[in-house]
């Protein structure tokens, strides 16, 4: 188990290489696009921090605490969609026949089309909410018990968006021009994680804890470290349960997956 | 534009209407996706103005239109970039641009026809059925007279033209970079903030305010929104509508310069 899933990742971070290099045949271009990136999500966060030049509090929630929020979803976001963000792309895969191409091949196709086209410019993203999630920890009261909530948060939340993108890019198996339908998932799920959850109705928060489990990437956790009560009275156990959240997502992408795959058959172009 | 404006433009704008149509699938998952990004902000939006009743000028009702009004027009007038100026950007990257500019018809006009084809469609779909969603689950406003209406007809199209030219001199970047991703990245970044997409221009404080209220973005989504809500009246509703002429006759006239410009290098690179 542990042996094949190094070799996968070896394969993984080969073909990755080569796609970073064949990026830097444009290198105006390659930087361009990293700081275009970069300013993307740099110039989303001014847009939060202008809504607050008009407010003092988000639904009770102060500029800190929504930068916390704001800093762990997009966190999250980053590490799923610069690891395996290409997966968005299997319609187009389908589309051409490179779909076909790479099921000849002797390397798994999910690793095979994560690692496509991989490329470094996301990583203005991860930078982004790096910086602003450093910022918003050092207003928490940091103990040893938040610590570790703080790491397996982002670790699960990185989960949750992997699995986002997978079982929602498997659409394209069935319909191959949908790609946009997963964007209301995998980057809605972030932007609707950027803001307190209090903001919406019972309904579409029980919706984001139970469904798309999105709640757990990082408002659950974050208010055991902001010491908050829950606004919407869950359980308290919620606030450690974004392991289980992740964990889940994964494993119910990964069977989506597998019968999307078992469905394919060759458009034959 | 040179005159000379008729049927054949008329023809390469059904032709590219006609071109996108065929892609049902992916504009029902558009506008689906649209939506949900609608409602997302919408609540955001609804917990700001509850906090602050009068940001900007607007009330919750104002915020929570301007809102879907941004969702119908993100693709009408193509807020990310792309469009019809992408394929313009690869026939140059394949030097397959030197046989366009033999054809009796100018570039510039070429492709704004068809990217005005483009948007009609996107603004049936992709403009319309968000707008539908809104106006039953948010109950947004619908314009606030008649002329509003018309002059908001008219925004529109001055809206897609200046976004045209922007990504028209985006594509052009391609003569001499041969790829345009990475400008093209950077300009929807500015885009998205400057045309008020992300957060309206009316809640941008001080100098900040006035300088995006005065860059050409701001004929995307803000100032066709602020026709929609009422919000420019008599002289005021004209200014609005000669600040996006303005732009749109500046920027026209800058792709054909530029357009001059790389001619001759193509002819220098033999295509």
């Amino acid at each position: 188990m542990v042996e094949p899933a190094a070799r996968h990742l070896r394969t993984y971070g080969q073909i990755a290489w080569l796609w970073i290099r064949a990026a830097w045949q444009y290198p105006t271009s390659f930087v361009l696009l990293a700081v275009g990136n970069g300013m993307i999500t740099g110039l989303d966060f001014v847009g939060l921090w202008i809504m607050f030049a008009h407010l003092d509090r988000l639904a009770g929630f102060s500029l800190h605490e929504v930068a916390l929020l704001y800093g762990s979803a997009s966190f999250a976001l980053a590490v799923a969609d610069t690891a395996i963000g290409s997966v968005e792309r299997i319609g187009t895969y389908i589309r051409t026949g490179r779909l076909d191409q790479m099921m000849t091949k002797p390397v798994p196709l999910l690793v095979q089309v994560c690692a496509d086209q991989f490329t470094l410019r996301r990583l203005g993203r991860l930078t982004q909410a790096s910086v602003v999630l450093a910022w918003a920890c050092t207003y928490v009261d940091w103990t040893p018990l938040r610590a570790l909530v703080a790491v397996s948060m982002l670790v699960s939340g990185g989960l949750v968006f992997f699995g986002l993108f997978v079982g929602f890019s498997c659409v394209q198996f069935w319909t191959t021009d949908a790609t946009e339908f997963a964007n209301a998932f995998t980057y809605g799920g972030a932007t609707v994680t950027q803001y307190p959850l209090a903001i919406f109705p019972r309904e579409v928060l029980v919706g984001l804890t139970f469904v798309i489990p999105v709640a757990f990437v990082n408002w659950y956790p974050c208010l055991f470290l902001l010491g908050r009560d829950d606004p919407s009275g869950m359980p308290e156990v919620f606030q450690f349960a974004s392991p289980v959240a992740g964990v889940l997502t994964m494993a119910a992408a990964l069977l989506v997956w597998r019968s999307g795959v078992r469905h394919y058959t060759s458009t034959g172009s | 534009m040179p005159g000379g404006w008729g049927t054949l433009h008329v023809a390469i704008a059904t032709r590219a209407f006609r071109r996108y149509s065929t892609y049902r699938a992916a504009t029902l998952a558009g506008i689906f996706t649209n939506s949900v990004f609608g409602i997302i902000y919408s609540f955001a939006y609804l917990a700001l103005w509850e906090a602050n009743p009068t940001a900007g000028g607007y009330d919750a009702q104002d915020a929570v239109t301007y809102v879907w009004l941004g969702q119908a027009l993100l693709m009408t007038v193509a807020l990310w970039g792309g469009g019809t100026t992408d394929d313009l950007a690869e026939r140059i990257r394949t030097g397959d641009v030197a046989i366009d500019l033999y054809r009796p018809v100018g570039l510039v006009g070429w492709y704004l026809a068809s990217d005005l084809g483009r948007a009609a469609y996107h603004f049936l779909t992709r403009g319309l059925g968000p707008t539908v969603i809104g106006l039953v689950a948010f109950h947004i406003a619908l314009p606030a007279s008649p002329v509003a209406a018309l002059a908001f007809a008219v925004s529109l199209v001055l809206a897609v033209v200046v976004s045209f030219t922007i990504r028209f001199l985006v594509a052009s970047t391609a003569f001499w970079l041969l790829d345009q991703s990475g400008v093209k990245v950077m300009s929807g970044a500015f885009a998205i903030f400057f045309s008020g997409m992300m957060l309206p221009l009316v809640l941008f404080p001080g100098w900040l305010g006035t300088l995006a209220r005065a860059l050409p973005w701001a004929s995307y989504v803000q100032v066709p929104a602020d026709i929609w809500l009422g919000k420019h009246a008599g002289g005021d509703l004209l200014a609005a509508l000669g600040f996006q002429l303005f732009w749109a006759v500046v920027l026209l006239g800058a792709c054909q310069g530029v357009l001059r410009l790389a001619t001759r290098k193509v002819v220098v690179q033999g295509g």
